[in-house]
C-alpha cells in the first residue's frame, strides 16, 4: 500500500519556488493498475517519482507500506526501492557498458541475489532469448524496452512504476510492448503504477488518476 | 552474489566500453611510475652495489691521512694498531704533479700515487693487461696509468712518463683505484707507481699538496669502527685524520641517497601530472556517466556502493598503470647502469628491484585513488531522479558536500605524505609539494586567464580560427587541465635549461682579461725564471702574481681552537672543517675585482706604532659567520709553526664563480713576507697549441709548477654538469610525455563529440581542409598555451633560482627556449591533427545515421 498525504513538491526555477504538485492526497493498494494522466508539465513523473521514493516531498507526508519516506535517508530509500519497487522508463536508461543479460542482473545483484537462470529466462520470456549478449547500442528502441520490462520484473517488485513505456517508440512497437507489460503483470499480481499520455493506454487501467496544473482533478478509483 | 565480486564484476563492465581511454589514462601514470621505479631501484643498486663493497671502497678496514708526514706521536698510534695480532698495513703517498710524456710532448697534470705494503687490503685492482697491479704493489718498477690519461696524452704502453725526476715506463692502464669515480680521473687522472720511485720523482718539497696515508686491514673488521672512535681526538690533535671503511661506505652512499632522492622528486612530478590527468578524465567520464548512475541509484544501489564501483575501477587502473610502469622502470634500470657506472666509485650490480615494481603499484593505486577521489565525489550527488527527468539540478546542500574538503585534505596530505617519503625528509617532502602545488596553481592561474582571453575572440580573425579556437571552450574538452600538463613538463625542461645556462655561464673562459692558464705552487726563486719564460713566448700576464701562505688557526678570541665548543652561540653547530682545515691566505693592501667590502674598511688605516700590535686581515663573510668572528675579532694563526695575532679589519664578499686566485683570509703587507711562501701566476694564452707549448717548457724546466689548463677543467665540469642535467632531462622527459598522455586522454574523451561535430559541418559543406585548418587552430592554441604558461612560469623560477639558489646574474637563453616551445607546440598540433584527420575520413550519412 502506497499513501500520499498532503504531497506538495516546489522546485526552485530561476531562483523563485515553482509549485509542480500542490496537496495530492491518495493510496494505491495492492494490485492495483493505476494510470497518471493529464497534459504535459501537469506534475505527473514528478508524482511518479515521489511515490517510488526517489525524491521526498516539499511538504505532506508519502507512506511505502506503512513506512514513512521520510524517516528513511537517501541509502535507506534505495534499500528499499531495491527491495520492493521496480521500473519502466521513457528512455529505457538501460546502462550502455553491459549486455542486455547482465542489464537483467543487475537488480538481482544489487539484492546480493544470484542471478542463476531468472536473467536468462525473462529475457526468453520477452522474446530476446538469443541477443542476451548484445549492447544496449546494437538493440531497436523496442527491443531496448523489452530487456528492460525484463529487468523490472527480474526481482519480482511488488510495485512497479512506468513513466511513458511506450513513449519513445512507433505505435506498433508500442501496443508490442503495452500487452507484455500487462502479461508480465498478470503474471507477477504486480502493482502497477504507469504515468502516459496515450488515452488507449490509459483506458486500460482500471483506475485513472488526472493531474492538471499539480493538483489532482479526478480519481476514478478514490 | 557477494557484495564484493558485484563490485569488481561492475568495475570491469563499466570499463570495458571505454578501454581505450583508460588504456591511456593507465598510460599516462606508467610513465609516472617508470621514472620513480627506475630511479628508486637504480638508487637501490648503487647502496647495495657500495654495500657490498665497502672495504674494497676504502681498500681497508682503517684509513690514517694527513697532509705531511705523520709525526712520530702519530706513527706510533698507528704502528700500535698495526701491531695488533693478524693486524696488516700499506702505506700510500698521492700527490699532484705534472707528467710529461717525451715522447709526443704532451703535458697533463696529474694525481700520483705511490703504493707499498700489497695496498690495497682487500680487492685487487684490475688492470689492461690484466695482473699487473701486485708488482708494482710490492715494488716493481713502472707506472700504471689512468685510462684518461693513455687517451689524453695519445700515449700507449711502454712509452715513458717522465714526473719529476722520475722517467719511467707504463707498463698498464689501472681500470678502477680504490674509491674513484672515472667521471673525476679526467681532471687529474692517476698514476700509480711502487713508494721506492718516490726518491727519484724529488717533488715532495714544501708547498706541495700531498697526502700521506697509512691503511689498515684488521683481524675482525667490525673492531674498525669503535677504533676510528678512539683514535680520532688524539689524532685530530695531530691533524691526522682517521676513517673506517663503514664510514667511507656511509658516506658514499648518503651521497648518492641524496642524488637518488633528488632526482626521485623530478620523477615524481610526472607520477603527479599522471594524477592530474585522472583527475581530469575523470571528471569528463563521470559527467557521462550520469544516466547510468542514475539508473543504479533508481534500481536501488546507495551512494557508497556506485562511488565504491567508480573508486574501484581507478583503483585497479592505478595498479594496472602501476604494473606497466614498474616494468617498464625496471627494464631502463636494468638498461641504464651504463650511463650511472662513471658516477659511482664501485662496480654497479644490477638487480631487479621486485620492491621497487611493489612500490611501483602501490605508487599507482595511490595516484589514480587520491586524483580520482575529488571529481568522483559527483557521483554522490547524482539524484536517482535524473534517470526520470533530464532536468534535474543537485541539491544546493549537496553541492557543498564536506567530503569535498575531506578528499581536498586528504590528496594535499597524502602529496605530501609521498615527497617526504621520497625526501627522505619532512622539510624537504613539504617543501616540495608547496613548490609542486605553487608551480601547478601558477599554470592554472595561467592556462584558466589564457582560456578567458581566447573567449573573448576578436571577431576579424578567418572561420578556421574562430571555430578552432572556439573549440577550446567545449563541454568536457579539459583544456585547462591539458594545458597544465604539457605546461608542467614544458616548464621543467625550461627550468633545467635556465639553470643549465646560468650555471655554465659562470665558468666561462676567454671574456675579458680572464686567465686560461694558471701556475701553482712557483718557490720564490722560481718565480723570476717563470716570469722570464713567460715573457719570452709573448705570454701576458693576468695580473700580478700572487703569494699564498699556508697556514692553520690556533685561537679564535684567545680560545684554543681545540677548546671551542662544536655549536655557535647562535645555537648552529660549527663547521668543523673551518677550524681544522688548512688555510692558503694571501698578503696584500688592496681589494680585487671579485671582492666586495661588506664591513670595516680595507686596506687598514696606517698605524703610527705598528710595533706589537695585531696583524690586520679582511675575512670572507662566510667563514667569518663560521668562526664566529667580526670586525675587531681576534684571531690566532699558526703559520708553519710560528704564531701570527691578527685582528679583523675587514669582512669581505667573495665570487668564488671566477678561475681567479681567491681567499678566505688576506692578511695586511708586512706580515707575511719573511714566512714560507709559494706564487700563483695567471696567463692568457689564446690557443691550444701555445698552451701546449708553455706547459711543456716550464713543466720541463720547474717540473713541481703545477700548470693547469682551465679551458680543460671548464670542459671536465661541462661534462659532468652534462651528465648531471642529462639524468634529470631525461625524468622531465617523463613529465613532458605523460603531458602528451594526458593531452591523447583528452583528445580520445571528445572524440565522440568530435565526431559528430565533424559530420555535421561535412554536412554544412566544410571541405576536408577547412576541418583540418580549424583542427589545426585548435591545437595550436592548445600546445602555445601550455608553452606559454610553463614557459612563462620557468622564466619566473629560473629566475628564483638564479638569484637565491645559486647566486648569479640571470641570463636568458633564447635559442634552447624558443626550440622546446616549437617542440610542445609541434607535438600537440601532431596529435591533434592525427586524430582530426582520422575522423574527417569518416563519411558524414554513417555518422548521422548512427545517432
Amino acid at each position: 500500500m502506497i499513501e500520499a498525504n498532503g504531497v506538495t513538491r516546489t522546485y526552485l526555477s530561476g531562483g523563485r519556488p515553482l509549485i509542480v504538485l500542490e496537496d495530492i492526497t491518495l493510496a494505491i493498494r495492492p494490485g492495483e493498475f493505476v494510470a497518471i494522466v493529464g497534459p504535459s508539465g501537469s506534475g505527473k513523473t514528478t508524482l511518479l517519482g515521489l511515490l517510488a521514493g526517489l525524491d521526498l516531498p516539499t511538504a505532506g507526508t508519502i507512506r511505502v507500506d506503512g513506512e514513512d519516506l521520510r524517516s528513511l535517508d537517501e541509502d535507506g530509500r534505495a534499500r528499499l526501492r531495491r527491495e520492493r519497487i521496480g521500473f519502466v522508463f521513457q528512455s529505457f536508461q538501460l546502462i550502455p557498458t553491459l549486455t542486455a543479460l547482465e542489464n537483467v542482473e543487475v537488480p538481482l545483484e544489487l539484492r546480493g541475489e544470484s542471478p542463476d537462470g531468472r536473467a536468462r529466462e525473462l529475457l526468453a520470456r520477452v522474446g530476446l532469448g538469443a541477443r542476451l549478449d548484445h549492447y544496449p547500442a546494437q538493440l531497436s528502441g523496442g527491443e531496448q524496452q523489452r530487456v528492460a520490462l525484463a529487468r523490472a520484473f527480474s526481482t519480482r517488485p511488488r510495485y512497479l512504476f512506468a513513466d511513458e513505456p511506450t513513449g519513445s517508440l512507433d505505435t506498433a512497437t508500442g501496443r508490442e510492448i503495452e500487452r507484455l507489460l500487462e502479461e508480465l503483470n498478470g503474471e507477477a499480481g504486480t502493482t502497477l503504477v504507469l504515468v502516459t499520455h496515450e488515452a488507449a493506454l490509459a483506458a486500460r487501467a482500471p483506475r485513472t488518476i488526472r493531474l492538471s496544473g499539480g493538483r489532482l482533478v479526478e480519481d476514478t478509483g478514490a | 552474489m557477494s557484495r564484493f565480486r558485484f563490485l569488481f564484476a561492475m568495475a570491469w563492465r563499466e570499463g570495458r566500453a571505454a578501454r581505450t581511454r583508460l588504456l591511456v589514462l593507465a598510460a599516462g601514470i606508467a610513465a609516472g611510475v617508470a621514472a620513480l621505479v627506475a630511479v628508486n631501484a637504480l638508487a637501490k643498486n648503487v647502496r647495495d652495489s657500495v654495500a657490498a663493497q665497502s672495504q674494497a671502497l676504502l681498500g681497508a678496514d682503517l684509513r690514517f691521512a694527513s697532509v705531511r708526514p705523520f709525526p712520530d706521536s702519530a706513527a706510533r698510534v698507528v704502528d700500535s694498531i698495526l701491531a695488533l695480532p693478524g693486524a696488516a698495513g700499506a702505506r700510500v703517498v698521492t700527490f699532484g704533479a705534472m707528467a710529461l710524456a717525451p715522447r709526443t710532448g704532451g703535458v697533463r697534470p696529474v694525481t700520483v700515487t705511490a703504493v707499498e705494503g700489497g695496498f690495497p687490503l682487500y680487492g685487487t685492482p684490475a688492470t689492461v693487461p690484466a695482473g699487473l697491479w701486485p708488482g708494482v704493489a710490492l715494488g716493481r718498477r713502472g707506472a700504471l696509468v689512468d685510462s684518461a690519461l693513455l687517451g689524453g696524452l695519445e700515449l700507449s704502453v711502454g712509452d715513458t712518463l717522465a714526473i719529476g725526476g722520475l722517467r719511467v715506463a707504463i707498463i698498464g692502464a689501472v681500470v678502477r683505484y680504490p674509491g674513484d669515480v672515472s667521471l673525476a680521473s679526467g681532471f687529474s687522472p692517476r698514476v700509480v707507481i711502487p713508494a721506492a720511485l718516490l726518491a727519484e720523482v724529488d717533488l715532495l718539497g714544501f708547498g706541495s699538496r700531498a697526502e700521506y696515508e697509512t691503511f689498515v686491514r684488521l683481524a675482525d673488521p667490525t673492531e674498525a669502527a669503535p677504533a676510528a672512535e678512539r683514535l680520532r681526538p688524539a689524532l685530530r690533535e695531530l691533524r691526522v685524520r682517521v676513517r673506517s671503511a663503514a664510514e667511507q661506505e656511509e658516506d658514499t652512499a648518503d651521497a648518492f641517497e641524496r642524488l637518488g632522492r633528488f632526482l626521485g622528486l623530478v620523477a615524481l612530478v610526472a607520477l603527479l601530472l599522471g594524477g592530474l590527468g585522472t583527475a581530469s578524465a575523470v571528471r569528463v567520464l563521470i559527467a557521462q556517466k550520469l544516466d547510468t548512475v542514475a539508473t543504479l541509484r533508481c534500481l536501488g544501489a546507495g551512494t557508497g556502493l556506485v562511488f565504491a564501483i567508480y573508486l574501484l575501477q581507478a583503483g585497479l587502473l592505478g595498479a594496472l598503470g602501476g604494473l606497466a610502469g614498474g616494468l617498464i622502470g625496471i627494464g631502463l634500470q636494468l638498461a641504464v647502469p651504463r650511463l650511472v657506472a662513471a658516477f659511482v666509485p664501485v662496480d654497479l650490480i644490477v638487480t631487479p628491484g621486485w620492491a621497487a615494481l611493489a612500490a611501483g603499484v602501490v605508487a599507482g593505486v595511490w595516484v589514480a585513488v587520491a586524483f580520482a577521489l575529488l571529481p568522483l565525489l559527483a557521483v554522490r550527488r547524482v539524484s536517482p531522479l535524473a534517470a526520470l527527468r533530464r532536468d534535474v539540478e543537485p541539491d544546493r546542500a549537496r553541492r557543498r558536500d564536506p567530503h569535498r574538503a575531506v578528499a581536498f585534505v586528504g590528496l594535499a596530505l597524502s602529496v605530501a605524505g609521498v615527497a617526504w617519503w621520497q625526501a627522505g625528509e619532512w622539510r624537504i617532502g613539504l617543501g616540495y609539494a608547496g613548490a609542486v602545488g605553487a608551480a601547478l596553481l601558477g599554470l592554472w592561474l595561467v592556462a584558466a586567464g589564457l582560456v578567458r582571453l581566447v573567449r573573448r575572440r576578436p571577431l576579424a580573425l578567418p572561420y578556421p580560427w574562430r571555430q578552432g579556437l572556439a573549440n577550446l571552450q567545449r563541454p568536457g574538452n579539459q583544456t585547462v587541465a591539458v594545458v597544465m600538463a604539457l605546461g608542467f613538463g614544458a616548464f621543467l625542461l625550461a627550468t633545467l635549461i635556465l639553470v643549465q645556462h646560468n650555471l655554465l655561464r659562470r665558468f666561462t673562459v676567454g671574456e675579458g682579461a680572464r686567465a686560461n692558464v694558471v701556475l701553482f705552487d712557483i718557490q720564490p726563486d722560481q718565480l723570476d725564471d717563470i716570469r722570464r719564460i713567460l715573457r719570452e713566448t709573448a705570454t701576458p700576464e693576468v695580473g700580478a702574481p700572487v703569494p699564498i701562505v699556508p697556514m692553520r688557526l690556533r685561537a679564535i678570541k684567545g680560545v684554543a681552537v681545540r677548546d671551542l665548543p662544536d655549536t655557535l652561540q647562535t645555537g648552529e653547530e660549527r663547521g668543523g672543517w673551518a677550524l681544522r682545515r688548512e688555510y692558503r691566505s694571501t698578503w696584500r693592501d688592496t681589494l680585487v675585482a671579485t671582492e666586495q667590502l661588506l664591513a670595516g674598511r680595507w686596506p687598514p688605516r696606517p698605524r703610527e706604532r705598528p710595533d706589537g700590535a695585531p696583524v690586520r686581515v679582511a675575512v670572507e663573510q662566510e667563514i667569518a659567520q663560521e668562526l664566529d668572528v667580526d670586525v675587531g675579532g681576534r684571531i690566532t694563526w699558526d703559520v708553519q709553526g710560528v704564531l701570527v695575532e691578527t685582528e679583523v679589519a675587514a669582512i669581505r664578499e667573495v665570487d668564488w664563480g671566477r678561475f681567479e686566485p681567491n681567499f678566505f683570509v688576506v692578511f695586511e703587507g708586512g706580515a707575511l713576507e719573511r714566512a714560507p711562501h709559494t706564487w700563483v701566476a695567471l696567463a692568457d694564452v689564446a690557443s691550444p697549441a701555445d698552451r701546449g707549448r708553455l706547459q711543456r717548457r716550464l713543466v720541463e724546466r720547474h717540473p713541481n709548477v703545477a700548470v693547469i689548463d682551465v679551458t680543460q677543467v671548464v670542459e671536465r665540469i661541462q661534462a659532468i654538469l652534462d651528465r648531471v642535467v642529462f639524468a634529470v632531462r631525461f625524468l622531465a622527459f617523463f613529465s613532458l610525455a605523460t603531458g602528451i598522455v594526458v593531452l591523447a586522454g583528452a583528445v580520445a574523451a571528445s572524440r565522440m563529440a568530435r565526431i559528430r561535430e565533424t559530420a555535421l559541418l561535412r554536412t554544412l559543406g566544410a571541405t576536408r581542409a577547412q576541418l583540418l585548418r580549424v583542427a589545426t587552430a585548435e591545437y595550436l592554441a592548445l600546445g602555445g598555451l601550455a608553452a606559454l604558461a610553463g614557459g612563462g612560469l620557468a622564466l619566473v623560477a629560473g629566475w628564483l633560482l638564479a638569484d637565491r639558489v645559486f647566486r648569479t646574474p640571470y641570463g636568458v637563453p633564447p635559442a634552447p627556449l624558443l626550440a622546446l616551445a616549437a617542440g610542445v607546440v609541434g607535438l600537440t598540433v601532431l596529435g591533434g591533427v592525427l586524430q582530426a584527420a582520422a575522423i574527417a575520413r569518416r563519411r558524414p550519412r554513417e555518422v548521422l545515421a548512427g545517432e
